[in-house]
């Protein structure tokens, strides 16, 4: 009886280590090293501390279970009586002095390193929504017509998620715009949030810093290889907090420079566009595209939402009732609810159209519409 | 001893139990109230437990199976909530109210009637908190933490019902750490030193002062949150002028506390049973007695590790990182000596023993996780990550749980008059032994690997582990089925125990009859020798 307990006490921690060798490499179960000079600290830091916590075990638990093999009253073990070691007491309480000691150095050194506040060359304002990120290029000389700016939305369809479809490579880890920053330059990101406490991680930077609404965090990274690296938000932050990813795309500089300049002038044509006259057609295909990739989360594909969390949309309240009242829940929100301001997460011409889709989708065919002229003047108080 | 059992006879008709359901609602009787609560805390364990077990049905395979992510994150708070308020902190006084008495010479609790308030606040709170499920908005969705502003200006409406049943529990808590501390300290038999006390007395008096310095801590968070809520301040809201961090840290000035109080009692009833099993005195008592008052005043001020990523200062992360290290010393100083305690004994395996050194074993790897846990550069990687979920889990369940667990199999043939099932009691142990390693040993992986914590689908790299930890866990829980027909087993036996019970067991309980009679010690008890092993 008393063998086959301790087999299966042996057998039960065999086990369990064997598992967790065979089911998947030591990368994939380890923290990643990363592609900073921080993350590999950090990554040292941690190997470092993980194998004295593992040295103080084997020392703990063996001298155990040699005891609980040998010193048994089934083999006769009659019971010493021994109490108060002096000797012993202190070597026991200096000895983790000195662990820790060795174990503080480093740690403050990394951490010193990380908090090293040097110039960055690049500025990126990262704001966490529920449920999705948006990340702002700062220029030196603001113009709002070429600025950078866009959300950040999970890629995989519900249909993956709900098991109606295969899940693909990078299931819940992959966006549909990735912040994009070249290799080898320092990026400063400042973190902030506009609803909920979240916060941002990239575990290829070693970045992990809590996006509080009301306050900017600071964290930097230089990275050091061109890759896309994915992470999450790792702050409980409501409902769909396990469906925001972040997703940073590195490219080497020139591909950087280039995508940039793309993006200004996408963002002066968006910003142009904003001028002319749109069709109800044009408005409507946009609007469907903008009301699936902004609101259909909480209002649902077919509009009809989540009550009582989330409202219906369909033949009922302010989607059906006055336009001037519809805009405005959709620019401003509706504070102390998870109805959020869009004046800074959709271009004009974006709202317009959602709002002119809301109005005439899932049977809700006012006919009515409004253009993204009218909307920018609203914003701009013209 | 026959002297003790004709007295209490004789005085059956004033003193003796009444009969019926108002026995137990009228009951000013420590060990009825000790037997109410932990009833009551075992049926909250099972709450819990099943809200883990949806937890980990969905978490089986990536993707959404069973439940929305809204149900799922209310499932994760109200585990979180249930098992900590409900399940191991009342667990942890019923023990006290079962104990404590018999340990100190005493007759009951100094505060009976009190001691019945304490207790019966408690369903009506926990009802409360359950009855959220069934209301608009449905319960808690913000996790255990309920960090502001998610639980203000973002919370369903029944956060006002959470508010209002953690003021109850906070009540209940602070009435019945006052009860504890006035038994104590004026209930011991005549001549029993707070040296001579068992260590279990010692470390419940050290967590009832805790209580009583956090509870009101915890009130006043509640507090801030419903004036937030419901009468325009802006305690937690940046755009008035507040702060949400500092909801952060309120909280955890409370909540390091509290994960202390659900420790220490488990460090007294593992220093009961491992030398009575090591049939060998416990190595160093003034060093244990010590080492919780360390551990009692560090907890005070180490709190923001659990905000590392909260955006603090270097000099504040510096701070706080090394007094968190500095946990380890007194904490290694009590693993030592329950080592140094079995060291060259003469060692018996029955249950308790088996639950307390798996406790020492467990617990152990949970403090090293949790020293990893304070390096703050790593802490960035690990902060709410499945690595933090292993790491509690293995302080709470194969920790403080298993802790209980242990007393009851150990103190049991005390309260019931009879012993419990040998080989019943070790499979429980070997399938609890077996279930929680499987369910939390591969969370400290898929953590390290980047799997958040609080996410109801993942990304596929995380699938095999996932798959591992939700067979572990319904063997885990299942095994609680045993535990329960244990127990209702050893009620109705009449396997006799003996007064001593447990061959090499110190203490002045063992010196009563068992069944123990109603009141503990009419006389106070003349051979404090025994006191403590
Ligand atoms: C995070 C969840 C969420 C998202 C995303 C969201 N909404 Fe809402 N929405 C709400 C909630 C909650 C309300 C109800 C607010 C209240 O209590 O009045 C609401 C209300 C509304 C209303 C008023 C409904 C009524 O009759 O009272 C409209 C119109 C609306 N949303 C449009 C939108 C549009 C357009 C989008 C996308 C650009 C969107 N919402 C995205 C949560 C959301
Ligand atoms: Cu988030």
């Amino acid at each position: 009886m008393m063998k086959l307990m301790q087999l299966k006490w042996l057998i039960s921690f065999a086990l369990i280590t064997i598992s967790s060798a065979a089911f998947a490499g030591w990368d994939d179960i380890n923290l990643r090293e990363g592609v900073t000079q921080i993350s590999r600290e950090v990554y040292d830091l941690h190997m470092l501390i993980f194998i004295i916590c593992c040295l103080i075990g084997v020392v703990v638990f063996g001298v155990m279970i040699i005891s609980m093999l040998m010193h048994r009253k089934s083999l006769g073990h009659e019971p010493a009586d021994f109490q108060d070691n002096h000797q012993l007491e202190i070597l026991w309480t200096v000895i983790p002095i000195f662990i820790l000691v060795a174990m503080a150095i480093p740690a403050t050194t990394t951490l010193n390193a990380m908090y090293d506040a040097g110039d960055a060359e690049i500025d990126i304002e990262v704001r966490g929504y529920q449920w999705k990120w948006q990340y702002t290029y700062i220029d030196d000389d603001p113009n709002p017509a070429t600025q950078v700016k866009f959300m950040s939305n999970l890629l995989t369809p519900p249909d993956e998620i709900y098991n109606r479809a295969a899940k693909r490579e990078h299931y819940l880890l992959d966006v549909d715009n990735p912040l994009v920053i070249p290799t080898d330059t320092r990026i400063r990101f400042l973190i902030t949030a506009e609803d909920v406490i979240h916060a941002w991680w990239v575990p290829d930077f070693a970045v992990k810093k809590d996006a509080v609404p009301g306050f900017i965090h600071e964290s930097w990274a230089i990275a050091e290889e061109p890759g896309i690296y994915r992470g999450q938000c790792a702050e409980l932050c409501g409902k769909d907090h396990g469906f925001m990813p972040v997703v940073v795309h590195a490219v080497e500089r020139p591909e950087y420079d280039a995508w940039l300049a793309d993006q200004k002038q996408a963002a002066q044509q968006a910003w142009n566009e904003t001028g002319k006259t749109w069709t109800m057609d044009e408005l409507m295909t946009t609007g469907e595209e903008v009301y699936l990739r902004a609101c259909a989360a909480c209002h649902q594909v077919n509009g009809q939402g989540l009550p009582p969390a989330f409202p219906s949309l369909v033949g009922q309240g302010i989607a059906v009732g006055d336009i001037d009242a519809h805009i405005d829940i959709i620019l401003n929100g509706k504070p102390g609810t998870a109805m959020q301001a869009f004046a800074s997460q959709l271009s004009p011409s974006e709202i317009a159209a959602v709002t002119t889709y809301e109005r005439n989708a899932w049977g809700n065919n006012l006919g009515d519409s409004v253009q993204p002229k009218d909307i920018n003047s609203m914003l701009t108080g013209q | 001893m026959s002297a003790v059992i004709e007295h209490d006879h004789h005085e059956d008709h004033h003193h003796g139990p009444d009969k019926g359901l108002m026995r137990w609602v009228l009951t000013t009787n420590h060990k009825d109230i000790g037997t109410l609560y932990l009833w009551f805390s075992f049926i909250m364990f099972l709450t819990g437990g099943v809200f883990a077990l949806v937890i980990r049905a969905e978490l089986f395979q990536p993707g959404l199976q069973i439940v929305e992510p809204e149900f799922f994150i209310q499932m994760t708070t109200m585990h979180g909530l249930i098992m900590v308020f409900g399940a191991v902190m009342p667990a942890f006084v019923g023990l006290a109210n079962w104990l404590v008495p018999m340990m100190v010479g005493a007759p009951d609790m100094a505060l009976p009637r009190m001691n019945n308030f304490s207790f019966w606040i408690l369903p009506f709170a926990f009802s409360m908190l359950l009855a959220t499920f069934f209301m608009e908005g449905g319960a808690p969705n913000f996790g255990w933490t309920f960090y502001a502003p998610l639980s203000t200006e973002y919370a369903p409406p029944t956060v006002t019902f959470f508010i209002f049943g953690v003021h109850l529990m906070g009540a209940s808590s602070i009435m019945g750490s006052i009860n504890i501390i006035v038994t104590i300290l004026n209930m011991r038999a005549p001549g029993l030193k707070l040296m001579q006390m068992p260590l279990f007395v010692w470390t419940w008096l050290i967590t009832a002062y805790l209580l009583l310095a956090v509870m009101p801590v915890l009130a006043g968070v509640v507090t801030m949150m419903l004036m937030d809520i419901h009468f325009a301040t802006a305690f937690f809201d940046a755009g008035g002028g507040g702060d949400p961090v500092l909801f952060q840290h309120v909280f955890w000035f409370f909540g390091h506390p509290e994960v202390y109080i659900m420790i220490l009692p488990a460090f007294g009833i593992v220093s009961a049973i491992i030398p009575t099993f090591a049939r060998k005195r416990l190595f160093g008592y003034a060093s244990m007695v010590y080492a919780t008052s360390a551990i009692a005043f560090l907890s005070f001020i180490v709190w923001a590790h659990h905000m590392f990523t909260a955006g603090i200062p270097i000099t504040g992360e510096l701070y706080f990182m090394y007094a968190t290290m500095l946990i380890a010393i007194p904490t290694g100083v009590k693993v030592f000596n329950w080592v140094a305690t079995m060291w060259k004994g003469s060692m018996t395996f029955e249950t308790p023993m088996l639950f307390s050194v798996a406790f020492v074993i467990l617990f152990t790897i949970g403090g090293l996780s949790g020293l990893m846990l304070a390096i703050v550069p790593a802490d960035f990687q690990y902060h709410d990550t499945y690595f933090v979920v292993a790491h509690f889990h293995y302080v709470l369940v194969p920790g403080a749980v298993f802790s209980i667990m242990a007393a009851v199999y150990y103190w049991l043939p005390k309260w019931t008059g009879n012993m419990y099932n040998e080989a019943l009691g070790k499979t429980h142990f070997w399938l609890s032994f077996v279930g929680v390693n499987i369910t939390f040993f591969p969370q400290h992986f898929t953590g390290l690997a980047g799997m958040p914590r609080r996410i109801p689908d993942y990304a596929l790299q995380f699938a095999d582990y996932n798959m591992i930890s939700s067979c572990g866990a319904f063997l885990f829980g299942f095994s609680q089925i045993l535990f329960l027909f244990i127990i209702l087993q050893t009620i109705q036996d009449d396997k006799k125990a003996t007064n001593q019970v447990w061959e090499s067991a110190h203490g002045l309980e063992w010196t009563l009859p068992s069944p123990a009679p109603y009141h503990s010690f009419s006389t106070p008890p003349k051979n404090l020798q025994e006191a403590h092993g």
